[in-house]
């Protein structure tokens, strides 16, 4: 989609501007439903759109992304312009810098619509948990779009952007791609900086394009890679257009499939139907079908509910009503006496943080607490090299690791809200690869009829450390066979 | 099992005030939580050292220098100061 559109631009068929005003038109007309974006960029979008077709008409080159309409999930900076993580917490917050993916994306010149709706601070499989709204399901709108980036998912695939950016810290990125019928790519970790990014667990989290093909997601990727000063946990990778490797033949191609991911009785028979299909595609496209077995992935998602909490605890500890962000002020509004410090904490912290964040901030809190060290945080971190271990050694065996992205096809509106932890089984086929850190994609592999809709089904593939470019390049076979 | 009493002090640890009624709700979900990592006691991490993130890499240094901030941006981390007197982040006494 991005390269077509790129060669209309350059070819003049259509302009920069022409095509900005029509994804405006098309957020006016969707978006009192859809409800994916939490903010727009009207001016500053056009003004942009208008500076890329002055290029094209002076004959200057211009990038893949240069003048085309895409969309940030709102827990990324743009100076100037609102960023509220979906949090009341950051209402009215201004962001003072870029984040690095944004000012890369800047130099590319492309153009924001807007910034996305999102689970308070990623927090969330659902939109549910946004402070501000409950983004929709374009496929079917009394269901959710999956999250956290779900607004930046529903706006893909509502044809309300080209393309998106999203974060990912157990599945942000891929299951509301799975759930929208988009392409979801959380890259490795440490290819892609996070500075600018509103943190949630810094160990795992990572920004990551979604798009409407596998191919836009590798053109994205190359313009958002890369070593940052300013996030030391990002790597020095070969410069790569990863868009320029796609194609390459995957007879011998070893994709494993790990049993356990298929033994659970929470994966919907429907979805593990169209997992299988896909499995015997690859064998027809030639791949090399590997049985595999991953048992300490089984601990990932318990892992994760530790880990996360914990850098969550320590990271939202800045939102104290004392330097940005809302805050209850020096008075009580109510008696007019004043506030201790100690009472500005406690009280903004009270009323400004949603309910599954000051859940997630108290586990934190607790598993870093005397005396639970050990037992929790500590223990994780053990399993997590454990895992990472199990990768390494499975990925000697196999190149590819073939799953489902979500048990299920989008659940309903409210359908999970009242139990956390059966929220928080949406992520366990996506949480593994923040765990092991390794590269993984979401993209569609069929639809389930339910209630006169068809629902997308997401396949995930998992690749090896910094090796996107064979991650990609499975996947993109797979969707031109469809 | 976490306790009505246990949840307000982890609440007091991370500063956030709750009512009695919510401590009860925490101490029904954040144990429902801690039962389903318990599980992670299954795990044989004999002989595995912990480890904080994927990539190895550590002690990543740069040069101890300072970077001037445009004015404009200067000016938009004050303005989102919840308190200031003039250029200033009004603080509550410590002590």
């Amino acid at each position: 989609m991005i390269r077509n559109l790129h060669e209309k631009l350059i070819k003049q068929e259509i302009t920069s501007e022409k095509l900005t005003e029509e994804y405006f038109a098309r957020i006016d007309e969707k978006d009192p439903e859809i409800q994916a974006y939490l903010s727009l960029n009207k001016e500053f979008a056009l003004d942009k759109a208008r500076a890329v077709d002055k290029k094209i008409k002076s004959g200057e080159e211009i990038d893949l992304l240069a003048g085309i309409p895409c969309a940030v999930k709102d827990n990324m900076c743009i100076e100037g312009l609102p960023v509220t993580a979906g949090s009341k917490v950051l209402e009215n917050y201004t962001a003072s810098y870029d984040a690095t993916v944004v000012s890369k994306l800047k130099e590319s010149d492309a153009v924001f619509l807007g910034k996305t709706n999102m689970d308070e601070f990623a927090m969330g499989s659902s939109t549910e948990n946004s402070a501000f709204q409950t983004t929709k399901n374009p496929h079917d709108t009394v269901r959710v779009p999956g999250g956290s980036s779900g607004g930046s998912a529903a706006s893909v695939a509502a044809e309300e952007s080209v393309w998106a950016l999203g974060s990912d810290t157990g599945g942000s990125i891929r299951q509301p791609a799975s759930l929208c019928g988009v392409v979801g790519l959380k890259p490795t970790y440490g290819m892609v900086s996070r500075h600018g990014l509103i943190a949630m667990a810094s160990s795992l989290d990572q920004i990551g394009p979604i798009t409407s093909s596998v191919e836009d997601a590798a053109i994205v990727l190359s313009r958002i890679a890369g070593k940052d000063r300013f996030d030391s946990t990002t790597m020095e990778t070969a410069e790569k257009k990863y868009e320029d490797f796609l194609g390459a033949n995957i007879a011998g191609l070893k994709v494993g499939i790990p049993k356990e991911y298929f033994e659970g009785d929470g994966l919907d028979p429907r979805v593990r139907e169209l997992i299988e299909k896909s499995v015997q595609k690859y064998k027809s496209l030639g791949a090399e079908i590997v049985d595999i077995s991953l048992p300490n992935a089984d601990f990932a998602l318990a892992t994760y509910y530790i880990i996360m909490p914990s850098e969550v605890s320590s990271n939202l500890a800045r939102f104290d009503g004392i330097r940005f962000g809302q805050s209850v002020g020096a008075k009580s509004e109510r008696t007019g006496a004043d506030y201790t410090l100690w009472d500005i904490y406690f009280k903004t912290r009270a009323k400004y943080l949603g309910k599954e964040v000051k859940r997630r901030i108290m586990l934190g809190t607790y598993a870093l607490s005397a005396g639970y060290y050990d037992q929790y945080y500590l223990k994780a971190q053990k399993v997590r090299a454990l895992i990472k271990k199990e990768f390494e050694e499975t990925y000697k065996k196999v190149d590819i690791i073939l799953g489902p992205t979500s048990p299920t096809p989008a659940f309903r509106v409210g359908e999970k809200t009242e139990n956390p932890l059966e929220m928080y089984l949406a992520d366990i086929y996506t949480v593994t690869a923040n765990i092991a850190g390794v590269p993984a994609i979401s993209f569609p592999c069929g639809t389930i009829e339910t209630d006169g809709k068809n629902l997308p089904v997401g396949l995930q593939l998992m690749g090896k450390w910094f090796d996107e470019e064979t991650l990609l390049n499975a996947a993109y076979i797979f969707e031109q066979s469809t | 099992m976490l306790s009505k009493d246990q949840v307000k002090k982890i609440a007091n640890l991370a500063r956030i005030e709750i009512t009695d009624q919510e401590s009860e709700k925490y101490s029904k979900e954040l144990s429902d939580i801690l039962g389903f990592v318990e599980k992670l006691n299954e795990a044989d991490t004999d002989g595995f050292e912990p480890i904080a993130h994927i990539t190895g890499a550590k002690n990543i240094t740069r040069e101890d220098k300072v970077l001037e901030y445009s004015d404009e941006a200067k000016e938009n981390i004050i303005k989102n100061f919840p308190e200031k007197k003039d250029r200033f982040d009004k603080v509550k006494a410590v002590f």
